[in-house]
C-alpha cells in the first residue's frame, strides 16, 4: 500500500474509535509528559545547585562550622554534633599561610532596610573587600567594602542592584544614608546585577563589613568563610593547613569542615542525576501503562473488526498489508499520544513556572529522546501483537465475524 | 478458465468429520452465468469460499486458468484474489466508517494503484451501478439495494475474470434483489463470468447453468437449451 493511502486509512479508524483512542492519546500523552515535567525539575535542580556552586569561583575552598562525615564519595553536608563556632579570629588566622591568596569571613543575615520611609527586609551578608575577587563580583557603582581592619565596624554598605532601584529608583544611591536594623549605614557602592550567592540574588543584597554585621546580628560567630587559594594546585596544601590552624585554636579540636567546589560539584551532580533518573523512571512506569493501553485498545479493535479483516483479505489484501494497516494505526496513536505529550510536558512545566518561579525546568534532551522513542516503541511492540493477529486470521472465518 | 478435480473438503469439528464437500468436479469457461443451489449446509458457500481462494480443499485440484492453486502460498493466493476475483457477500460487507466512492476504491488502493488512476474508474464504475450521486454517502446512509450495488462495484473494480456472489439477494426485497441481479447479469453481457449461490429458485432459473448441489456433492448440472452436462 503507498504510505498515504496506508496513513489515511489508519487514520480513519481511529478517528471512528473516537473517546476511546482520545483516552489512549491521552493516556499516552501524560506518560511522556510526566517524563518531560518529572526529568525537567530533577535536571532543573541539579544545574541550579551546580550552578551555584560553579559560580563560587575556582580554586575555593569553603571552610564551615561544624564535622562533617567525609566518604569516598566526597565530603556530604550533613554537620555532625552542636560545632564550635567559627570567628573571626579563626579567619585571621588564615592569613598566614603562602597557600591561601584571599579569604572572605561571611555572616549571614536579615534585616529590614529602609531609606525616606521606604522599607523591606533583605538578606545582609557581612564581609570584607576581598569577597569582591573571591566572587568574581562586579560594581556598577561606586567602589566594595573598603580594606583595612577588619575588626572594625564602619557604616558603609554595598546594595544591590535590585535594592537600588527599589529604595533609590532613578537617583543616585552613592553617599545617602541608609538604615539597616538600627544602624546607619552609608551607601558606597552598588553590585552589578550579574552573579548569584549561595541561594541569594545578588540583586536584593546588602553587603556590609563583617565586624559591623556582628553587630548588626550580636552574634560572634561566622557563617562561613570563604578561602581561595593561589592555585588549584596548592588547594591540598591549604585545606590541610586550614584545619591544623583552627584545630590549634580550637584546643587540638578538628570541629570544621573544609570543602572544595569540586567535591561539592560531583556530590550533588551524582545526587541530582540519580534524582532526575529516578523521576524518570517513575515516569517511565506511566507510559508502560499507556504502552499496554495501547495494546489492549487494539486488540479489541482487532476483534471488533474481524469481519473487515475478513474482506480486506477477499478483495485481494495480502497478510503483510493487514498487518501493516494495524501496526500504522498503533503507530499513530503512540506518536500523536507522544506529540501531544509533548505539548502537555512543556506546557505544564511553563505553567508550574508562573505558579512556582523558584522551580527552574530544565528537561534533559536525553530524557525527552527517551521518552518519545519509548512511546514509538512501545507503538510499535504493542501494536505488533494484535496486528499480527489480525494478519494471520482465516478469512472465511473472519468474513462470518470471527 | 476454472477446472476443480475431486475436490474434498473436511471440516474437523472435536473428533468428528464434517464433510463439505464431496469429489466435486467442476469446469467453469470464461463468460459463464452459473447459479448454485441446494439446501442449506449442502456445501456451496464452502465451494465459494474454495472458487474464490479464501478456502483450500483437504484435498483434490484446482486450475485458475491454467494454473494450479492448491500448491502456492498465501502472498500469492492473495495477489490472484486481487485480481481476478471478485466477491459479493450476503451482509454486504462494507467499511462503515467509508463513503461508498472510498469502500470501491479499496481494491485499488491494495493493489497499490496511483491516486490519479483510482479516481476515474472509480467515477466509472459508480456510473455503471447507477450510483454517481450517491459516491459521498456512507453505507448506513444506503439502502440495501444500493449497498449491494456498492459491493457489486467494489468486487469488479479491479476487472476480474470471475465474479462470485453468495445469496446476494438474501438481505434484499424482490425488488432491489432484481435490480442487484440485472446489474450481474449486464456484467455477464459484457464478459464477466458470474457465479451466484442463491435459494431464490426464480433467480437461480435465470442463470444459463444451473447446478443443483446435495450433501457436498454436484447432483445436476444443467445448460441452457437442454444440454445435460455432468
Ligand atoms: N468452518 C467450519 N467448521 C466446521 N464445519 C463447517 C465449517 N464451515 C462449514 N461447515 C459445514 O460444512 C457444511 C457445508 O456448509 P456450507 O456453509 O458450505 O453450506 P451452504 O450450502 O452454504 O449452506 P447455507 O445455504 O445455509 O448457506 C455444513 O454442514 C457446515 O456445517
Ligand atoms: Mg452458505
Amino acid at each position: 500500500m503507498r504510505t498515504l493511502d496506508l496513513l489515511q486509512l489508519a487514520s480513519g479508524a481511529l478517528l471512528r474509535r473516537g473517546a476511546r483512542a482520545g483516552m489512549l492519546l491521552l493516556a499516552m500523552a501524560i506518560g511522556v509528559a510526566a517524563v518531560i515535567v518529572l526529568t525537567g525539575l530533577g535536571e532543573g535542580a541539579r544545574r541550579y545547585v551546580t550552578g551555584e556552586f560553579s559560580s563560587l569561583g575556582t580554586h575555593l575552598l569553603i571552610v564551615l562550622p561544624g564535622r562533617a562525615e567525609t566518604t569516598g564519595a566526597g565530603a556530604t553536608l550533613i554537620a555532625g554534633e552542636t560545632p564550635r563556632d567559627l570567628t573571626l579570629d579563626d579567619a585571621l588566622a588564615l592569613r598566614r599561610s603562602p597557600a591561601i591568596e584571599k579569604y572572605a569571613p561571611l555572616v549571614v543575615g536579615s534585616a529590614s532596610v529602609s531609606y525616606l520611609g521606604l522599607d523591606r527586609e533583605v538578606p545582609v551578608l557581612g564581609s570584607t573587600s576581598e569577597l569582591l575577587a573571591v566572587r568574581n563580583w562586579e560594581m556598577a557603582q561606586g567602589r566594595f567594602l573598603p580594606a583595612g581592619d577588619i575588626d572594625r565596624p564602619q557604616s558603609v554598605a554595598v546594595i544591590g542592584a535590585k535594592i537600588k532601584r527599589e529604595l533609590f529608583a532613578n537617583t543616585n544611591a552613592l553617599g545617602k544614608w541608609l538604615r539597616l536594623g538600627d544602624r546607619r549605614f552609608r551607601v558606597i557602592g552598588v553590585l552589578s546585577s550579574e552573579g548569584r550567592a549561595i541561594g541569594i540574588d545578588v540583586e536584593e543584597l546588602v553587603i556590609v563589613p563583617v565586624a559591623s554585621a556582628q553587630m548588626l546580628f550580636n552574634s560572634a560567630s561566622l557563617f562561613r568563610i570563604l578561602v581561595q587559594a593561589r592555585s588549584r594546585d596548592e588547594m591540598p596544601a591549604a585545606k590541610k593547613f586550614i584545619l591544623e590552624t583552627v584545630a590549634r585554636r580550637h584546643q587540638g579540636e578538628e570541629d570544621i569542615t573544609v570543602i572544595t567546589q569540586d567535591a561539592v560539584l560531583k556530590t550533588f551532580d551524582a545526587i541530582f542525576v540519580a534524582l532526575t533518573m529516578t523521576l524518570g523512571g517513575i515516569a517511565a512506569v506511566s507510559l508502560l501503562v499507556a504502552g499496554i493501553l495501547v495494546m489492549n485498545v487494539m486488540l479489541v479493535a482487532v476483534t471488533q473488526r474481524t469481519a473487515e479483516v475478513g474482506l480486506l483479505k477477499a478483495i485481494g489484501a495480502r497478510s503483510r498489508q493487514v498487518q501493516r494497516l494495524f501496526l500504522t494505526e498503533a503507530l499513530l496513536l503512540s506518536f500523536t499520544g507522544g506529540l501531544l505529550g509533548l505539548v502537555l510536558g512543556y506546557g505544564g512545566a511553563w505553567f508550574l513556572g508562573i505558579v512556582y518561579p523558584a522551580l527552574t525546568f530544565m528537561p534533559p534532551w536525553w530524557a525527552v529522546a527517551a521518552a518519545m522513542v519509548t512511546a514509538l516503541f512501545s507503538g510499535l511492540f504493542i501494536g505488533l501483537l494484535p496486528a499480527r493477529r489480525a494478519a494471520r486470521m482465516d478469512p472465511v472465518q473472519a468474513l462470518r465475524g470471527g | 478458465m476454472i477446472h476443480l478435480e475431486k475436490i474434498n473438503r473436511i471440516f474437523q469439528v472435536g473428533d468428528q468429520q464434517v464433510r463439505a464437500l464431496n469429489d466435486v468436479d467442476l469446469t467453469i469457461r470464461s463468460g459463464e452465468y452459473l447459479s448454485i443451489m441446494g439446501p442449506s449446509g449442502s456445501g456451496k458457500s464452502t465451494l465459494l469460499n474454495i472458487l474464490g481462494l479464501l478456502d483450500q480443499p483437504s484435498s483434490g485440484t484446482y486450475q485458475l486458468d491454467g494454473r494450479e492453486t492448491t500448491q502456492i502460498d498465501d502472498e500469492q493466493l492473495a495477489r490472484l484474489r486481487g485480481r481476478k476475483i471478485g466477491f459479493v457477500f450476503q451482509f454486504f460487507h462494507l467499511i462503515g466508517r467509508l463513503s461508498a466512492a472510498e469502500n470501491i476504491e479499496l481494491p485499488l488502493i491494495l493493489a497499490e494503484e496511483a491516486p490519479a488512476v483510482r479516481k476515474p474508474k472509480v467515477q466509472e464504475i459508480l456510473h455503471k451501478v447507477g450510483l454517481e450521486d450517491r459516491a459521498e454517502h456512507r453505507p448506513d446512509q444506503l439502502s440495501g439495494g444500493q449497498r449491494q450495488r456498492v459491493a457489486i462495484a467494489r468486487a469488479t473494480i479491479t476487472r476480474p475474470d470471475v465474479l462470485l456472489a453468495d445469496e446476494p439477494t438474501g438481505n434484499l426485497d424482490s425488488v432491489s434483489g432484481a435490480e442487484v441481479i440485472q446489474l450481474m447479469e449486464t456484467m455477464n453481457d459484457s464478459g464477466l463470468t458470474v457465479l451466484v449461490v442463491t435459494h431464490d429458485p426464480i433467480i437461480g432459473d435465470r442463470a444459463r447453468r444451473k447446478i443443483k448441489m446435495i450433501d457436498g456433492a454436484i447432483v445436476a448440472d444443467t445448460q441452457e437449451r437442454g444440454d445435460e452436462d455432468t
